[in-house]
């Protein structure tokens, strides 16, 4: 049967990793090409590659780290950040990415996503949504979590899903850089509202938040984390076999 | 040397990089003259079946497919080109495919239990039907990479493996020298490596 997925996202900016907390006050961890091949080693279903670069000579070097980790790393790879048009999804997919995640570029225009799936694949589109509670309703949030844009969340994302997105990456900005926990009212939410694969991301602090969060929602098909990671405060290799040991179905 | 064919689908740059992590040798093509001086062959693909088999008709790469498998090269179909190498499918409509293998793509949506997300994303275990050329060097229950919406049916005389999803679902084929994953070796790690591996040792 298939396995609960773990990712790692990297965040990347003029060529280095870096991480916030609640998206803001960014540090700087590590080489992004060293750390996907320590995650991959270590067990890493997938990796995750946010690039916050704005400039130019930062995304060029983005894609010069992309090439090389895929030359090195066998295992999907999904990117995202800046993704605004066609051609972004093409510069990134000739650089060794596998899926491409798409947020603000498709609240710009809706219709990217369903002009992506239908030259790439569904498979290839991925819809990352930044969710936040504004009067005990799930809005969606742009520019990297600080814009409201009003969208009612989980409309959103069925609608992106009918226009092609075959996987949805869900970020709670209420738990996000907390290490609560997942926001799993929220993934509730969207598992019962779209039959495509869901990833949760935002508030794991530990191992038993992953083990609550398969348990808890069976439907979600993976966890993403970041800082918990690059920190060493969550051990990729460990937190499979801890999620093996709770009986939740892993590639160990 | 492994000809990668190169047909306007898919993700090429990691297949290419993932054959030179095994140390073999790899040109991605479109001409069909040097897939016919290749050892073997590749079939890449992604995306929805009936564009693909347009831009292989298009570009001519049908005809150099056919010329591969005739010459009894050894031919890797992965993902969507693994289903293009079958009779028929029906993403979106009746299209005919190569039908270098007996059978015929069908959609997961409608015959999968109930709870199970489409398309099928991560990491599955194969289990292996048959003894094949392909899975030589693989684990019974090994794991490897799927992305997928649509899966070959009908096709127990080249079924090498498959994967539970709700239900069996075809992962390995193989008659001959044609064969296929609907999984991608290049993304599935250390068992996909050794499945390129043992392709790259097939001779034809």
């Amino acid at each position: 049967m298939i396995t609960k997925r773990i990712i790692p996202c990297l965040d990347v900016r003029d060529g280095r990793v870096v991480k916030g907390v609640n998206f803001e006050g960014l540090r700087d961890v590590n080489s992004p090409v060293a750390l996907a091949e320590y995650y991959s080693g270590s067990g890493a279903d997938e990796l995750v590659f946010y690039d916050i670069t704005a400039s130019a000579e930062g995304r060029a070097l983005f894609t010069d780290i992309l090439r090389e980790t895929a030359s090195r790393v066998f295992i999907p790879l999904t990117v995202g950040g800046g993704i605004n048009t066609l051609e972004d999804f093409d510069r990134v997919l000739k650089c060794g990415a596998d899926k491409v995640s798409v947020n603000s570029g498709a609240i710009k225009n809706p219709a990217l996503i369903g002009e992506a799936a239908k030259r790439y694949g569904d498979q290839c589109v991925v819809l990352s949504v930044d969710i936040k509670r504004v009067d005990g309703q799930f809005r969606v949030f742009a520019r990297g979590g600080r814009e409201n844009t009003g969208i009612e969340a989980l409309e959103w994302i069925e609608r992106g899903v009918d226009a092609g997105a075959g996987e949805v990456v869900v970020n709670s900005i209420d738990t996000d850089g907390v290490k609560g926990g997942f926001d799993l009212e929220l993934l509730e939410a969207v598992c019962e509202r779209v039959n495509v694969p869901v990833v949760a991301s935002g508030g794991a602090g530990s191992i038993a938040d992953f083990v609550t969060l398969f348990n808890s929602v069976p439907e979600v098909s993976a966890g993403l984390a970041a800082s918990i990671f690059h920190f060493g405060e969550v051990k990729i290799a460990e937190l499979k076999r801890e999620l093996a040991k709770n009986n939740i179905n892993v590639r160990l | 040397m492994t000809a990668i064919i190169d047909y306007g689908v898919g993700n090429l740059f990691s297949l290419k990089c993932s054959l030179a992590a095994i140390g073999e040798e790899s040109l991605v093509t479109g001409e069909k003259d040097e897939i016919l001086r290749a050892d073997r062959v590749i079939l890449p693909g992604v995306g929805a079946f009936a564009d693909a088999y347009k831009k292989l008709c298009d570009t001519g790469m049908d005809a150099a497919v056919y010329a591969a498998a005739d010459a009894g090269k050894p031919l890797l179909g992965i993902c969507l080109g693994m289903q293009l190498l079958f009779e028929r499918s029906f993403e979106y409509g009746e299209h005919r495919g190569l039908g270098l293998l007996r059978g015929e793509v069908v959609g997961m949506s409608g015959r999968l239990p109930a709870g199970l997300a489409i398309p099928q994303i991560g990491w599955n275990a194969l289990h292996k039907t048959k003894e094949s050329r392909i899975l030589s060097k693989t684990p019974e229950g090994g794991y490897v990479y799927f992305v997928h919406s649509y899966f070959a049916a009908g096709c127990s005389d080249s079924l090498a493996a498959t994967t539970d999803y709700g239900l069996e679902l075809t992962a390995a084929v193989e008659n001959g020298n044609i064969c296929g994953c609907q999984f991608h070796p290049e993304k599935s790690g250390g068992v996909g490596l050794d499945i390129l591996r043992a392709f790259c040792e097939m001779e034809g």
